[in-house]
């Protein structure tokens, strides 16, 4: 008994119509309206390439990038090396490696909102825990949110912290597929820890490190709820970020081809990295 | 590994621990501190008139219980949505060949590289256009199909033999009923983490009602609290009480599922 030939595509319809309708027509809506003037209201004016064309004579669009770009490797680098120095310690013959496992997990799970929310209070210049904490070890409060270098900072602190967690759970899947006999070998040939960490564990943790690479590459780019709720993208326009940066420039001066040119540099450049995704992971499945 | 270096390695997990906690606890106690408190200098870790003021302010005055009751609304119907629609897909590309099969395949997984982010100025228009402007509809269905799930569920079925569905069609069942009654109990295990990863997809979410959602009624949590945070003068009393209760929910979706998290993180490497 055969099916129907008509079945899986009504099995396949509703996901085919909500990917359609809300994600691939927008995609071209985007492109369309990126070489337009458009205020959302008044009918849209075709302008060819000038919007791009001013996007980068534009100080403020280069500040912007430059911005993204310096949080992002940053912040990258910093999550690697802590989610995977946690994930090393995690993998040790100890007592409570769940519960410790579940305390860096948990503020994964917390929205990003209320991530800054709380690095906001502990953080505050006047009323903030951490200053009265410096004070008392004798050091000078810090302006962690009114001061634009310490204001970055604290976003960096902020995301270390909800972030981390997440690649360490990646990492450790990792480490635990490293055979145990290469590093029964390396120590019977005497080699020290640091040895082994460069020649066995990190050469073959490569397909894990990448994977981790590229997913946090491509979620710092798009970081904005995180400083929203920090900073507010302040103090200035010190942490405001690329995503943070379109959503003004379309939705509050109405600048909608503009917004939509800058949406499709950052599409390139998250594309490219979802590109090296698929490579390394198949589409998904890493097992 | 020498005693002294795993007495070491306890050290640094503790404190670690410690620091991780912090925010969270300090948030928490601070919630229970009357207004003076919460301001008072130098703090104290523990409030001292221990007070639930914050509590009953952010659900009388700060309309919490409203937000809450969005929220849980939003989560819940997109989560069924969700799991429908996308262990369908994943049925049908597993389990039946035809025509465009893996054209459909790649094409749904292409659609990751699509994040919201780079599409919200046209998302708006085709929101307005279609009147889901400001309606829980425009945050619920849109992000209802997701690739993650698609793939998952497809994976996951190719696993399971045909026999079991061939045994079916023979006794005379519908192929809906092949997919309710022996696809979906079978797909359990991804049915779970489908469910558990969207719960908290959408209830963290903030950047789908901050596109979607005008009117203050029909903030979700993370949008009230937003805007809340944003007003020159901070209501922190409140804030911090939102905050607990918007965290137990995911809280305890966490302590129950934390084994499939972690399956789940290590299957899809995807978050959102």
């Amino acid at each position: 008994m055969r099916p129907k030939s008509y079945v899986p595509y009504v099995f396949l319809m509703p996901n085919l119509l909500i990917f359609s309708v809300f994600i691939v027509f927008p995609a071209l809506f985007g492109i369309v309206y990126s070489f337009h003037k458009y205020d959302g209201l008044n009918p849209m004016e075709f302008v060819g390439f000038r919007n791009y064309a001013s996007l980068l004579q534009s100080r403020e669009f280069w500040e912007v990038m430059r911005r993204t770009f310096v949080y992002v490797v940053t912040a990258v680098p910093l999550i690697f090396a802590g989610a995977l120095l946690i994930a090393m310690m995690l993998v040790q013959e100890i007592r409570g490696r769940g519960l410790f496992r579940a305390v860096y997990y948990w503020p994964v799970m917390i929205s990003f909102i209320i991530v800054g929310l709380t690095w906001k209070w502990i953080l505050g210049d006047s009323f903030g825990v951490v200053n009265y904490l410096l004070e008392r070890i004798g050091l000078e409060p810090v302006k962690w949110l009114s001061d634009p270098t310490y204001a970055k900072l604290s976003v960096i602190l902020a995301t270390l912290w909800s972030r981390i967690g997440f690649y360490m759970v990646i990492f450790i899947a990792g480490l635990q597929s490293i055979p145990q006999d290469y590093y029964e070998a390396a120590r019977i040939d005497g080699a020290n820890r640091i040895r082994t960490f460069f020649n066995i564990t990190l050469p073959l943790l490569k397909p894990t490190s990448l994977l981790v690479l590229i997913l946090s590459v491509i979620e710092a780019f798009k970081q904005y709820p995180l400083m929203m709720a920090l900073t507010g993208g302040g103090p200035g326009k010190a942490t405001t970020n690329i995503v943070q940066y379109i959503y003004q420039t379309g939705f509050i001066k109405m600048q909608l081809g503009m917004a939509s040119a800058m949406s499709v540099v950052l599409f390139v450049i998250i594309a490219v990295f979802t590109v090296f995704q698929f490579r390394l992971t198949r589409g998904g499945a890493i097992e | 590994m020498t005693a002294r270096n795993k007495a070491l390695l306890y050290i640094a997990l503790i404190a670690l621990s410690l620091l991780y906690l912090f925010p969270v606890v300090w948030v928490v106690l601070s919630s229970f501190k009357d207004a003076n408190e919460l301001y008072a200098w130098p703090p104290r870790l523990f409030p001292k008139h221990f007070t639930l003021e914050n509590y009953t302010t952010a659900l009388e005055e700060g309309n919490f219980g409203r937000y809450f009751l969005n929220s849980a609304f939003v989560t819940i119907t997109s989560t069924l949505l969700l799991i429908l629609i996308n262990t369908m897909a994943g049925f049908a590309l597993a389990k039946y060949r035809f025509k465009g099969d893996t054209f459909i395949l790649i094409a749904i997984i292409s659609t990751l590289m699509i994040p919201l982010e780079v599409i919200m100025i046209p998302i708006f228009k085709v929101i307005s256009w279609l009147g889901m402007y400001n309606s829980y509809w425009g945050i619920i269905i849109p992000p209802a199909a997701t690739p993650t799930g698609v793939f998952l569920m497809r994976q996951f079925l190719l696993t399971v033999p045909d026999d079991l569905l061939e045994a079916g069609r023979i006794d005379g069942a519908s192929e809906w009923r092949l997919y309710t009654r022996v696809i979906l109990p079978i797909a359990t295990p991804v049915v779970a983490t489908l469910a558990i990863f969207s719960f908290m997809w959408r209830w963290d979410d903030f950047l789908w009602p901050l596109i979607v959602i005008s009117t203050p009624e029909k903030y979700t949590i993370q949008l009230a609290l937003s805007n809340f945070i944003g007003q020159y003068d901070v209501d922190w009393g409140s804030l911090l009480a939102m905050s607990v209760v918007s965290m137990i929910p995911v809280l305890i979706v966490f302590l129950i599922f934390q084994r499939q998290f972690v399956k789940g993180i290590v299957m899809t490497g995807i978050k959102g």
